[in-house]
């Protein structure tokens, strides 16, 4: 089936299986690489992308209800203002080891950002579903910190 | 539960056919003439069940974007919520917030942001897990469920819903439209209490409790818990036995008293010896931080 929806504000039209998720679509066919395969089953965030600008596993998304919606992936939230933000705090504060679970802390992280969270407890509960397997997590937090206050 | 990394969870491993319905009648209809079908809402569950093909349904019928199940209303004597409302604009719904806190502090602790923007409530129900956080406080509610069919709708009422560990009443061609749940004239004191190896996890032992006191003496109390049986529970016998008891004496009571209404297995996530003694305290706590609120609320 034909699915047609807007992938960084481009209309995008693209064939899809009923078995395929958001994830398959966006990096095999649409080859858009900087949305990451972790664990699949939505438990790591690192598939993290924005559904009509909420952020959600890609893994668990089925490609054919993408129809009509919005979605947003990490290379892009890399261009943007905030996101230039997030990464240069990202890494002033070392806030990246192997750099796998990085795009999906980008993607919640700005989309914590742009919701008006504003308080470092509650981004931290924001990014309760963004796991990083180096465990840079106090690194991460330093920049989180960061951006906080180059945000305001 | 498979090991994350034995299987490639990349795929979805299997082919199905799927429908996005325009309204609950087509749903309805599609789900009478396809056997095999399933419902499928945010999908947080289906999905990962479909990849380790635990199961293998020959189409999936998707509701998450109809109106007719996309709705929060309330009046006086009820607040209505339907079945494909997300669990994050649940915890994020001004009216649920206040009619409803004991919802929001159970759903808060589900699972991440990210699953909880698809998941939703009536998936959490008919799903059917001992585990499914949203429950507990439901039956504490006396939430009634209505389940929609071409035959048109019946209630049942969320005590008598489960049948067993994924299993429930609701039959093959229905579908879970809404959850109603009867709004009390009374302010109540609330609780949950969840012990999971980290709040992301599934519960070991959860507990719901709503609850009124006069001059120290508990009037009203319901609880409720989860992951102890195999389905979520209400005890109802603790809950009679400790009404017109002083809070220190229904606190000690609740806890000697709860084990007897539960039924806990061994399992990946604990042991049947393990959850029977933190229900133990568990209870006590949740007893005590609703009491705690109850006061609160009394003050403004």
């Amino acid at each position: 089936m034909k699915i047609k929806f807007r992938l960084n504000g481009v209309v995008t039209e693209v064939e899809v299986e009923p078995h395929e998720t958001l994830l398959n679509v966006l990096r095999d066919k649409l080859k858009v690489k900087s949305v990451k395969y972790g664990c699949g089953v939505g438990e790591c965030g690192s598939c993290t992308v924005l559904l009509n600008g909420k952020p959600v596993t890609s893994c668990l998304v089925l490609a054919a209800k993408v129809d009509g919606y919005e979605v947003v992936t990490p290379d892009y939230i890399a261009q943007t203002h905030v996101g230039k933000i997030i990464i240069d705090a990202m890494l002033e504060e070392g806030a990246i080891q192997c750099g796998y679970c990085t795009p999906g802390f980008l993607t919640t992280i700005y989309a914590a950002i742009t919701k008006g969270i504003r308080n470092i407890e509650d981004v931290k509960r924001a990014l309760i579903g963004n796991i990083c397997r180096c465990t840079g997590y106090i690194n991460i937090l330093r920049a989180v910190k960061k951006i906080l206050s180059e945000t305001k | 539960m498979l090991a994350i990394n034995s299987v490639n969870t990349y795929r979805i491993p299997q082919k199905f056919e799927y429908y996005k319905p325009r309204d609950l009648r087509e749903a309805l209809e599609l789900l009478n003439s396809i056997e095999d079908a399933k419902i499928v809402a945010g999908g947080t569950d289906l999905v990962v069940d479909l990849k380790y093909r635990r199961v293998v349904p020959k189409a999936l019928i998707d509701v998450s974007e109809l109106s007719e199940l996309r709705f929060i209303r309330t009046d006086s004597n009820y607040i209505e919520i339907g079945s494909a409302v997300t669990m994050q604009e649940l915890v994020e719904s001004e009216i649920v917030k206040k009619s409803l806190p004991l919802l929001v502090e159970a759903v808060e602790s589900i699972g991440s942001w990210q699953i909880r923007n698809l998941a939703t409530i009536g998936g959490n129900i008919c799903n059917a897990s001992p585990a499914a956080d949203s429950v507990p406080p439901l039956l504490t509610y006396d939430a009634e469920l209505e389940l929609a069919s071409l035959n048109g709708p019946r209630m049942v009422s969320i005590e008598k819903f489960f049948t067993g560990p994924k299993k429930t009443v609701l039959e093959r061609r229905e579908i879970l439209r809404s959850i109603k749940v009867p709004l009390s004239q009374q302010k109540f004191g609330w609780s949950y209490a969840k012990i999971g190896r980290t709040s992301f996890d599934l519960a070991k032992v959860s507990v719901a409790v709503l609850l009124r006191a006069e001059d120290g003496i508990v009037s009203e109390v319901r609880i409720a818990l989860g992951s102890v049986a195999p389905t979520p529970v209400r005890a109802r016998n603790t809950e009679k036995s400790i009404t017109g008891l002083s809070l220190e004496k229904a606190t000690v009571r609740a806890s000697e008293l709860v084990v007897s209404e539960i039924a806990p297995i061994d399992d990946v996530r604990s042991t049947a010896w393990y959850r029977s003694r933190v229900a133990k305290i568990l209870v006590r706590d949740a007893i005590w931080k609703a009491y705690e609120r109850f006061l609160q609320a009394g003050d403004k």
